[in-house]
C-alpha cells in the first residue's frame, strides 16, 4: 500500500453566507468513518484560515519569523486527509469522495514516498 | 534485409514488446533500454542470419535476458531495479525459466490506459503514446510537434516519473471507470490524427506523418478492444478522411476544400475499409460521436461530385450528433449543412448563435455565408477576422484568396 496526501484548497476568508456548514461537517466525518472501515485511512485535519498561519525560515543561524501565510495567492490549504491505498486509480476514488462532499473546492492528490525507501 | 525493413519490424514490434517487459518489470526506462539494446543486436545479426520467425518474440526474450542479466549483476546492491522486480513477483532463477517457456501475452491495452491516464498533462500522453506504443523517438516526436527535442524529452521524463512515483497503475480500468477512460485514449489519438490533418501552426498543412501514426494506433486499438463501438467509429472517421488527403492539397501545397476536391484521387481502398467499419459499428446500435461523424464522412465519401452529395442525410446525422453530444463546433458543422438545404440565410441564424469567437472556422464559415448572401463587406471583416486567429500557412493563404476575390 502507498500513502497519499488529499489536500484540500479553499478560498481565503470566511464560507459564503449560503453554506450549509452542518451538513458539510456531517458529509466529511461520514467519509472519514467510511475511511476507516475501508482501512484507508491514515489521518486528517483542518485548519484555521490561511491569515493565521506564521512563516518561520533561518538563515545562518538566526530565525526569521513572518507573518504568513508563504504563498501569495487567494486559496490556500485549508486542511487534508492521509489515505493508504494501492495505486493512483485507489487514491483519486477517495479524493473523488471527498470532493463531492466539499464541491466545488479542489483536492490534490500527492503520493508520499515509499516508507520502504526511507 | 534491409536496415530500413529492420526499423518497420521494430516499429511495429516495439509497444508490444515494451509492454510486455513493463508488466513483467515494472519499470518505463528499464524496459526501453532492454528493449533499444535489442534492437541494436538484430541490427547486427538479422542481415545475416535472417528474420527469426517471431521477430516481436525474438525481442521480447532477447530484451528480457538483457534485464535479467543486469539485475543479476545488480542484485547484491541496494537497487530500485531489483526491489520492483522482485516486486513483481519471483526470484530471478524463476524469471530466467520463465523467458524461455512463458508464451509472450499481448500487454498493450494496459499500457495504452497507463499512457493515456487523465492524471498526466494531455501534451504528455500524446508524448508518451508516440513513444511507447508507436516506437517513434523522442526527435521525432518533437518534430512533429515542432518543439525542442530537450522539451519534448522533459515532458516524457516527467510523465514517466509521476507514473512510477505517484504509482499510477498498469491496467485495463474497471468496467465502471472503463468507458471514460476509451473515451480518453481515443481523445489522445483523435488529437494526434487532428495534429497531422491539419498542422495546427507551421508553413505545411498537413503532417502526414502524424496521420497515419494515429491511423496505426487506430488499428491496435480496434484490434485490442473490437466490440468497442466508438473505437470502430474513430478507426472508420480517420480513415474515411485521410483518404481525401491527395486531393486536399494542391501541387502548390494550398488548401482544397471538399466542395473542390477531386474526387479521382480519394483513396479508394481506405474509403472501402472506412465505410465497411461504419456499417459495422452502426448495426451494433450504441451510436457515439466519432461513430456518427464517421457516418456522416460516409455519406461524403459516396457521392461522386460534391452536387450529388446527400445533405439531407448529413443533416440527419448532424441532428443525431446534436443529440449525442452537442458541442458550439458540431452545430457549425451543421449549419453547413443547413446551408445546402435551407440556404445561407438560415445557416447564419445558427451560425450567429454560436460562442465560438476564437475558433477560426467559426469566422471561415460565417465569411462564406455572408459572401454567398452577397454581403460582401461584412464577409471580407469575417474572413479577416478568419485569418487573424488561423495558425497554419495554408489555410490562411486560401483564406487570403477568398478576400482578393471578394475586394
Amino acid at each position: 500500500m502507498k500513502q497519499y496526501l488529499l489536500s484540500i484548497y479553499q478560498p481565503d476568508g470566511p464560507p459564503p453566507a449560503d453554506l450549509d456548514l452542518k451538513r458539510i461537517m456531517r458529509d466529511v466525518h461520514a467519509l472519514r468513518d467510511e475511511m476507516k472501515r475501508a482501512g484507508a485511512w491514515v489521518f486528517s485535519g483542518g485548519l484555521h484560515d490561511a491569515s493565521t498561519a506564521t512563516v518561520v525560515r533561518v538563515n545562518d543561524g538566526d530565525a526569521l519569523i513572518t507573518d504568513g501565510p508563504f504563498t501569495e495567492g487567494k486559496e490556500h490549504l485549508g486542511g487534508f486527509t492521509i489515505i493508504k491505498a494501492a495505486d493512483l486509480d485507489g487514491a483519486l476514488d477517495w479524493g473523488r469522495k471527498l470532493a463531492t462532499v466539499l464541491s466545488p473546492l479542489a483536492i490534490e492528490v500527492r503520493p508520499f514516498h515509499d516508507e520502504t525507501t526511507h | 534485409m534491409s536496415a530500413h525493413d529492420i526499423e518497420r519490424i521494430f516499429r511495429e514490434e516495439y509497444g508490444r514488446a515494451v509492454a510486455v517487459l513493463v508488466r513483467r518489470f515494472g519499470d518505463i526506462d528499464l524496459a526501453e533500454e532492454a528493449v533499444q539494446d535489442a534492437f541494436a543486436t538484430a541490427v547486427q545479426r538479422w542481415p545475416a542470419d535472417g528474420v527469426p520467425p517471431s521477430p516481436a518474440g525474438w525481442l521480447i526474450t532477447t530484451a528480457r535476458n538483457r534485464i535479467i542479466d543486469r539485475l543479476r549483476r545488480e542484485a547484491s546492491r541496494d537497487d530500485r531495479h531489483t526491489e520492483a522486480a522482485l516486486l513483481h513477483g519471483g526470484s530471478l532463477a524463476e524469471l530466467q525459466e520463465e523467458a524461455v517457456d512463458e508464451e509472450i501475452g499481448d500487454e498493450r491495452l494496459r499500457l495504452i490506459f497507463t499512457c493515456c491516464h487523465p492524471a498526466l498533462a494531455l501534451n504528455a500522453q500524446v508524448a508518451l503514446t508516440l513513444r511507447l506504443l508507436g516506437g517513434l523517438t523522442t526527435e521525432a516526436i518533437a518534430r512533429a510537434f515542432l518543439v525542442p527535442a530537450a522539451t519534448l524529452a522533459q515532458r516524457l521524463v516527467r510523465a514517466k516519473g509521476k507514473i512510477r512515483d505517484a504509482r499510477i497503475p498498469y491496467r485495463v480500468p474497471q468496467a465502471g471507470d472503463l468507458p471514460a477512460r476509451v473515451r480518453g485514449v481515443l481523445a489522445v489519438i483523435y488529437l494526434i490524427f487532428n495534429e497531422g490533418y491539419t498542422a495546427s501552426s507551421g508553413e505545411r498543412l498537413t503532417r502526414d506523418d502524424l496521420c497515419a501514426e494515429a491511423i496505426r494506433l487506430g488499428h491496435q486499438l480496434h484490434e485490442l478492444m473490437p466490440d468497442e463501438p466508438e473505437v470502430m467509429g474513430l478507426l472508420a472517421l480517420m480513415l474515411l478522411i485521410d483518404a481525401r488527403r491527395a486531393a486536399r492539397v494542391s501541387t502548390d501545397g494550398g488548401l482544397v476544400r471538399l466542395v473542390d476536391q477531386d474526387r479521382r484521387q480519394w483513396n479508394r481502398a481506405m474509403i472501402r475499409e472506412g465505410q465497411a467499419l461504419v456499417r459495422r459499428c452502426l448495426a451494433r446500435n450504441e451510436p457515439g460521436a466519432y461513430q456518427i461523424q464517421a457516418a456522416i464522412n460516409a455519406v461524403h465519401s459516396d457521392a461522386t461530385t460534391a452536387a450529388d452529395t446527400d445533405w439531407r442525410q448529413i443533416l440527419t446525422l448532424y441532428d443525431h450528433l446534436m443529440a449525442v453530444a452537442p458541442t458550439p463546433v458540431a452545430a457549425l458543422n451543421r449549419a453547413v449543412a443547413v446551408a445546402e438545404i435551407e440556404g445561407p440565410h438560415a445557416a447564419l441564424t445558427i451560425v450567429n448563435a454560436l460562442d465560438l469567437d476564437r475558433y477560426y472556422l467559426f469566422h471561415a464559415i460565417r465569411a462564406d455565408l455572408l459572401r454567398r448572401l452577397g454581403r460582401s463587406s461584412e464577409a471580407v471583416d469575417a474572413y479577416d477576422a478568419a485569418i487573424e486567429r488561423c495558425e497554419n500557412a495554408a489555410e490562411r493563404e486560401f483564406l487570403e484568396r477568398r478576400v482578393t476575390e471578394l475586394r
